[in-house]
């Protein structure tokens, strides 16, 4: 076989398979965004950002990204530091944290349902402290902020983890010699962390802030768990215009606002966050 | 913190830090373990308040989520999708990784920024046309149509992971077996692919909870032919809590074998397909 042409041949199969699921679809999404009926038109648009639950689903999913990413990074951070300097049981504890890796967004919900709701381990808890006489139904309109509480929780809870693995990977690339040098020079534990492993784990700060960000737009499956319409979020939103309103139109062009802030947010990330130069280990 | 610390200050780091990694693992495990309680307690026991803390061993609950009309077949489309997605993906993914780890050509970075792209983009919403497409040419509702869509997910991931671990084996151990009179295939069967079948089988798996775990394609792709996540997301208001809890047990359980399986693989991938 030809040399030259083997390698277009080994990913001709993945380029044609990517062609055909997604940037295909990418542009009937955009399409169907853009038109009604009769040709081009924002209509798709102005209903759905004129309908009355869209600033509340756009807020609830912002401030949630906002109160959930920030713990994310420090947790994560705080683990993978933590993970670096151990000497026994390595394994086991980067198995026990890395779990939630794989527990679905749903089962995510189910869980901590099980900890929220009216008959659940919170209020047996509170129960048994003598906080409360009656089981309270913390996941009721009357404790919106316990429910923004519950479903941070569970997405702090499950997502930490895909954060964990980048970071304890890019921890591993840091050469140890710049710690030992620091070390000569009296660097303390905090100067070690914010002058070497911080700078130098930039890239790795980036993917994992990238790919974190984005999934925190998507948040669907915790909410629909926890707070069922409750607490409506931009997914959710997206859902019910396919499925109950049956205007895919409008689904549409919830899925291309979607898109726009991820895409917003990658790129901001990626210009705070950028690697000078030549400066990459 | 002092630069010299006193043995004093550095026992109670030490402390400090075991309760810190004891209490982040309690705080990983305590959540699956009060699900678990749910899982293994009668549906009686479940609905009742207050609730015991140790799980009392009855079936009740799960014979009752087997029993659910519609449960078994969604989780056999559940695995059959996630088997379909898992094979597509290493099939098709596969051969790209090599090519990236073993040959400079032009596109190349093209290719890795596509690649790259797709993990950018919210991909379940990808769904919705494909909704519509899926339709037209009958793949609607079908298990094909749904691992076809998880496989967009997926592929990426078994990309950049076949990638990292190619990069790993030494071009000049197949190098090596050209001389001994390989053929370019057989070096890869004989040489390269014994070596690298543990990473695959892990890059697989991956591929696999990737698919069992996915909610909104799912929901949006099945109507009759609903996958266990799907049937769930659909059944959440009517269901009892029982049917819920047992649900996310049957969904928690793939995950911690899967984790298990692939704990060596994980960092490696990832500190590859940073760069």
């Amino acid at each position: 076989m030809n040399a030259r042409l083997l390698p277009y041949i080994l990913i001709l199969p993945v380029t044609l398979f990517l062609c055909l699921f997604f940037l295909y679809p990418f542009v009937l999404v955009a399409a169907q965004a853009f038109t009604t009926g009769d040709g081009f038109s924002l209509e798709n648009f102005r209903e759905v950002v004129g309908y009355w639950k869209f600033p509340i689903s756009l807020k609830n999913t912002l401030l949630l990204a906002a109160a959930v990413v920030p713990v994310q990074l420090a947790l994560a951070l705080l683990m993978a530091t933590m993970v670096n300097r151990m000497r026994r049981g390595r394994d086991l504890v980067l198995y026990i944290w890395t779990i939630p890796l794989g527990i679905s967004d749903l089962a995510a919900g189910m869980i901590w349902l099980a900890i929220f709701e009216q008959s659940g381990f919170l209020n047996t808890i509170l129960g048994a402290v003598g906080a409360i006489d009656r089981p309270v139904n913390f996941l009721s309109y009357q404790h919106m902020g316990v429910v923004f509480l519950a479903i941070a929780l569970a997405e702090i809870w499950r997502a930490t983890a895909i954060m964990l693995v980048i970071l304890v990977a890019g921890i591993g690339l840091i050469p140890k010699e710049y710690y030992e040098a620091a070390e000569v020079f009296g660097a303390g534990p905090w100067q070690r962390f914010r002058r070497i492993t911080l700078p130098l784990l930039r890239p790795s700060l980036q993917t994992a802030l990238v790919l974190r960000v984005i999934l925190a737009f998507e948040v669907f499956a915790v909410v629909a768990a926890l707070g069922g319409t409750l607490f409506p979020v931009l997914m959710s939103e997206t859902y019910a215009y396919q499925f109950d309103l049956l205007d895919s139109g409008a689904a549409a062009a919830m899925a291309l606002i979607i898109l726009a802030i991820s895409i917003a947010s990658t790129l901001v990330i990626l210009r705070v966050l950028r690697v000078p130069k030549g400066a990459s280990i | 913190m002092t630069v010299t610390p006193s043995t004093d200050t550095r026992r109670a780091g030490r402390i400090l830090y075991g309760a810190g990694v004891v209490l982040l693992c309690a705080w990983v495990l305590g959540p699956i373990y009060l699900l678990v309680v749910n899982t293994l307690s009668s549906p009686e026991t479940v609905n009742t308040f207050p609730k015991p803390l140790i799980p009392e061993f009855d079936t009740g609950s799960l014979r009752f989520f087997l029993e659910f009309a519609g449960m078994l077949s969604a989780l056999k489309n559940s695995v059959l999708v996630a088997g379909l997605t898992m094979i597509l993906s290493i099939l098709i993914g596969a051969p790209a990784g090599y090519a990236l780890s073993r040959f400079d050509f032009r596109g190349k970075q093209a290719f890795r920024m596509l690649i790259l792209l797709t993990r950018a983009f919210p991909l379940p919403l990808l769904a919705l046309p494909l909704a519509v497409m899926f339709i037209r040419t009958g793949l609607d509702d079908t298990i094909l149509g749904l691992a076809l869509v998880h496989t967009t997910l997926a592929v990426p991931f078994s990309v950049l992971i076949t990638y990292s671990l190619f990069s790993g084996i030494p071009l000049e151990l197949e190098e090596a077996a050209w001389t001994l009179g390989c053929t370019r295939v057989s070096a890869f069967v004989r040489v390269v692919l014994p070596l690298i079948l543990p990473g695959i089988t892990a890059s697989a798996i991956f591929a696999f909870v990737i698919s069992w775990n996915e909610v909104f394609a799912a929901a949006v792709l099945t109507i009759e032919n609903r996958t266990l996540t799907a049937f769930l997301l659909q059944n959440l208001d009517t269901s009892p809590l029982h049917l819920k809890f047992a649900g996310g047990f049957i969904l928690v359980v793939p995950a911690l074998i899967f984790i298990f399986a692939v704990r060596k693989y994980l960092f490696a991938m990832w500190g590859i397909a940073n760069r």
